[in-house]
Order: structure tokens, then C-alpha cells, then sequence
């Protein structure tokens, strides 16, 4: 591999990283279903910069299906439901942003120092690219954990499994069946999510998820 | 050596007259912009003059640090804009002074400023200086981060050093000096008080900042407050443009048409980020006084990442 085509497979991985913490940053409904949207054509490109280094034609696959399915379908039905749910004004945030950003990036820091010496026989270009990928599955549990809204918390589960497949891409020899069944079970947990989100706007009149918590009895 | 000291004296008198020309040029293209005709790009040098004609009013209860405030103001801000290589390396003054020596000695100039806009007295002086400093506290962090990440990355604190390691066929795209930049972006469009933190062009008490502290401030005094004011722009514009433009900047030791070369570079350099800023001033609306630390604080946070992420990145 040439430097720079090593260089442009760093810049889009890490670029991945900086978009998740964007993700994290904002607070807006639909701001946050384009920025998702964003991640998704991230790893796209980057999948597909990484099918053509590693002369591997099904990763074009993967990147396809990242594309269509991540960076088009979903973001746009999610536009759909939380315009029917009602709920494309509201901002929420448990945590305010500054210290968000701060934690996740202890999460980095702590993803580079776990992977590094775990993967120390791989290639350079590996680890880099697995390092970036727990990162990015660290700051989706993060978003998860930091948010109250319940379609925010799908955005970070979503951004958990573009990750997922970044670390895939990374590690060779992934089988194709293995991807297809991945991207579709995500769209079948969006499915499955998208059911709940009226569900639990039918029972509550809210998709802050405070309401399942009172509901169990955990908190006044 | 003796070609050292000829570089760094005009670059002294290069920065001192080309500041007011730069604040003309990027005022010019606003009004352009706006489809005002404008005033004069020389404008601010007449502002300069006229000022330092004028008489001097200082308040009375002003102590010794209101008056001397402008000189340290001017001098630092002076020599920190002449310690960055902007036309040529081999500065006579480069080995003495490497990048966070310019840091600190802004960090001096604000500190006087500050502590000027609190002497008289008066209350916008002291909610300038009280802004200032909160902006400040989220600056300057991420501005060392800048310079740490880009000092790590080529190996020195030295200006003219970093600025040949860019100019080397080792470095290629780096996602470490992208989040740098756009940080350093950041903490410049903060510092120099420019639209989306501040707007220069206005006297609106609520919302100014650079202002407010240099309210009291009147003839000769402001006359060299608003020079060390442009010398800063030209200052972090020299500083993005050495870092991470740096073709064309002449090599120590060249002949004369080399020179000419550099200054030419640094010329176009000037425009094409001036211009930028322009546009990028004239498309977005000024944020609100507490939205800015959150501004700030994302440079911060870029810095940090690029500085985190520099230890997975190939480093040449």
C-alpha cells in the first residue's frame, strides 16, 4: 500500500470517530438524524476505500448496504416517525455537552490503550483501524447511556453497529453471509424499535424513557 | 547570520505595515460582500494617524496600569507576530522563541488588556474583562493543544522547523492536523473577536467584548490598541498559513529572487485566508455570549482528539 492510500483509510476511519462525537454534541432531533446519516456515508466510503486496498469485491457489498440501508432508509423513516410522534422539537440531554465530550474522550483515550498491546501482532493498519472501531462502539454505549429520548437512543445503537462493521472491514476475512445477516438484523431491531416507539407513546403519551423507570416502580 | 538579522528586521517592519493593510483589504471585501461600496483599504492607517493626533483623555481615578497597558499590549503583540516565520525562515530571533513563546506572550497582552478593563472603574469594562477571561480559559487550552499535536507530530516547538517538516514529502493527509487546524480556525475567529464571538464593527454594550474593555481608551493610547488589534489577525493568519500552507516560504539562505518568491507566497496567502474569513463571517450570524464557550470548547475538544489520536497515526 502506498502512503497515501494508507493515509486516506486513517482520515476516513478517524473521521468516523469525530462524527460520532458530533453525534454526542448534538442535541437536535432532525440535526441528529442527519448527522447520522453522515456516520452511515462515512463508513460507507470507508468500506469501500477498504474493498478496493484490500482487492476485496463483497466489502463493496457491505458498503452498499451501509449506504442504502444506513445513510438513506433509516435516517429517513426515523424523519418519519418523529414527525408523527410529534416529538422533532424537543432537546434532550441528561448530561450537558462539555462533559459528554469529555467522557467520551476518556472513552478514545481508553480504546487506544486496550487495543494497541492487545493486537500487537497485527499490521499497523489493523490495529489502527480496531482501535477507531471500539472507539466508536464506546461513544454509541456512551449516547445510549446519556440520552433520555428514546429515538436518540436507537441513533446510538445504530452508531454502535456502524462501528461493529468498521472493525469488521478491519479484520480480513470477514464472510459476506456474515455481513448480510448483520445489516439485516439491525433492520429488523429497527423494526422491531420502530413498533416500541409507538408502543411506549401509546402507553405513556412520551418517548422519554423516565416513564418505563416510574412505571417498574424504580422511581418516583 | 548577518542574512538572519536582515530577514528578521523585515519581517519586524513587514508585520507592523502590512497589519492595517490586512483589517483594510478584509473590511473592503465585507462591504463587497454586502454590496456596500466600503471605505478605503488604507482606511485603518488613516484611523491609526488620525488618532495618534488626537488628544488624550484618560479617566481620573485611571492608574499607572491603564497608561501603560497599550505599550505592553503593542510590544507583545509586535514581537510575537515577528517571531513566525511568515515570508522566509532563518529568523535571526526563531531559536530563542518557538511556538508557545508567541502563546504566551498573547497570553500576556490579554492579561494586561483585562486588567486595563478593570482599573477605571467603569461597569462594561469590567463584563469585557470578565468575558474575556471565560473565553480565554477555553482559548488557550485548546490553542497549546493545537501546538502540541502539530509539535509532536513534526518532532519541534520550533516554528521554521515545523514549517519545513510540512513542506517534506513525508507528510501526507493526516487526520491529526485536519482536527488541529480546524481548531486553531476556531481559537483564531475567537481571539480576534470576529462575527460568530463578537462583531468588531459594532458599539452594542450587550454583546461586545473587545470592546467594552477598551472603552476608556482614547487617542494615542487606542492608536496602538487597534494596531496591536490588526497585527493579531495578521498574526494568526501568518500562523495557520506557516503551519499548514507553507509552500513557496523562502529557505534560509537563498538569493534574492527567492525572497521575492516567499513574499509573494505570503501575499497570496493573506488574501485567500482573509477572503475565507470574510466569507465565512458574512455567512453565519453572531452566537450569543453563552453559546460561545461551547464554541470554544469544541476546539478544545478537537485539539484533544488530534493530540489522541496522533499515537495511532503514522508519523513520518
Amino acid at each position: 500500500m502506498t502512503p497515501f492510500e494508507t493515509d486516506m483509510a486513517h482520515l476516513l476511519a478517524g473521521s468516523m470517530v469525530l462524527v460520532s462525537f458530533l453525534l454526542l454534541y448534538q442535541d437536535r432531533m432532525f440535526a441528529l438524524l442527519n448527522i447520522f446519516a453522515l456516520h452511515a456515508w462515512v463508513l460507507a466510503f470507508s468500506v469501500g476505500w477498504q474493498a478496493y486496498l484490500q482487492h476485496a469485491p463483497h466489502l463493496f457489498i457491505t458498503a452498499l448496504i451501509a449506504l442504502v440501508f444506513k445513510g438513506v432508509f433509516i435516517p429517513v423513516a426515523l424523519h418519519r416517525i418523529v414527525v408523527r410522534l410529534g416529538i422533532h422539537r424537543t432537546i434532550d440531554t441528561v448530561v450537558s455537552a462539555g462533559p459528554t465530550m469529555l467522557f467520551g474522550m476518556a472513552l478514545v483515550a481508553l480504546s487506544i490503550v486496550v487495543m494497541l498491546p492487545v493486537t500487537e501482532a497485527a499490521g499497523a493498519f489493523v490495529r489502527e483501524d480496531l482501535a477507531f472501531a471500539l472507539s466508536i462502539v464506546l461513544l454509541g454505549l456512551l449516547m445510549m447511556v446519556t440520552r433520555r429520548n428514546a429515538v436518540s437512543q436507537v441513533i446510538g445503537f445504530m452508531s454502535l453497529e456502524n462501528g461493529l462493521v468498521l472493525a469488521a472491514t478491519g479484520a480480513r476475512g470477514m464472510p459476506l453471509v456474515v455481513e448480510i445477516s448483520v445489516a439485516f438484523s439491525v433492520l429488523i431491531a429497527f423494526i422491531v424499535i420502530g413498533i416500541f416507539l409507538f408502543r411506549i407513546r401509546e402507553r405513556f403519551d412520551s418517548v422519554d424513557v423516565r416513564a418505563l423507570d416510574m412505571s417498574r416502580g424504580e422511581s418516583a | 547570520m548577518i542574512q538572519d538579522w536582515q530577514t528578521q528586521l523585515v519581517q519586524l517592519v513587514l508585520v507592523l505595515v502590512l497589519a492595517p493593510l490586512l483589517s483594510g483589504v478584509t473590511r473592503k471585501i465585507k462591504s463587497r460582500l454586502l454590496r456596500r461600496r466600503g471605505p478605503s483599504v488604507f482606511q485603518p492607517y488613516r484611523d491609526i494617524l488620525k488618532l495618534i493626533r488626537k488628544e488624550t483623555v484618560i479617566a481620573d481615578n485611571a492608574s499607572w496600569l491603564f497608561r501603560t497597558t497599550p505599550y505592553v499590549i503593542f510590544a507583545t503583540t509586535w514581537l510575537a507576530a515577528a517571531l513566525i516565520p511568515t515570508f522566509a525562515a532563518g529568523l535571526a530571533f526563531s531559536a530563542a522563541a518557538d511556538v508557545i513563546v508567541i502563546v504566551a506572550l498573547l497570553g500576556t497582552a490579554r492579561f494586561f488588556l483585562a486588567l486595563a478593563g478593570l482599573d477605571i472603574g467603569t461597569s462594561f469594562g469590567g463584563i469585557g474583562s470578565s468575558r474575556e477571561m471565560m473565553f480565554a480559559s477555553l482559548a488557550e487550552p485548546a490553542m497549546l493543544l493545537v501546538v502540541f499535536t502539530v509539535s509532536l507530530f513534526a518532532g519541534s516547538t520550533q516554528l521554521s522547523s515545523i514549517s519545513a517538516h510540512m513542506t517534506g514529502p513525508a507528510v501526507g493527509l493526516n487526520i491529526s492536523l485536519a482536527l488541529a487546524l480546524v481548531a486553531l480556525v476556531i481559537v483564531a475567529i475567537a481571539e480576534n473577536a470576529r462575527i460568530p464571538v463578537d462583531n468588531p464593527a459594532t458599539h452594542l454594550e450587550l454583546t461586545m467584548v473587545h470592546e467594552a474593555m477598551i472603552l476608556e481608551y482614547s487617542g494615542r493610547h487606542l492608536a496602538l490598541i487597534e494596531a496591536a488589534a490588526s497585527m493579531k489577525l495578521l498574526l494568526y493568519v501568518s500562523l495557520v498559513a506557516c503551519i499548514f500552507t507553507p509552500w513557496g516560504t523562502t529557505v534560509a539562505g537563498s538569493d534574492a529572487l527567492a525572497y521575492f518568491i516567499g513574499l509573494g507566497a505570503y501575499a497570496l496567502k493573506l488574501l485567500a485566508f482573509g477572503f475565507a474569513l470574510v466569507l465565512f463571517e458574512t455567512a453565519i450570524a453572531k452566537m450569543r455570549v453563552f453559546r460561545v464557550p461551547e464554541f470554544l470548547s469544541v476546539a478544545l475538544m478537537l485539539g484533544l482528539l488530534g493530540a489522541i489520536l496522533l499515537f495511532i497515526s503514522r508519523v513520518p
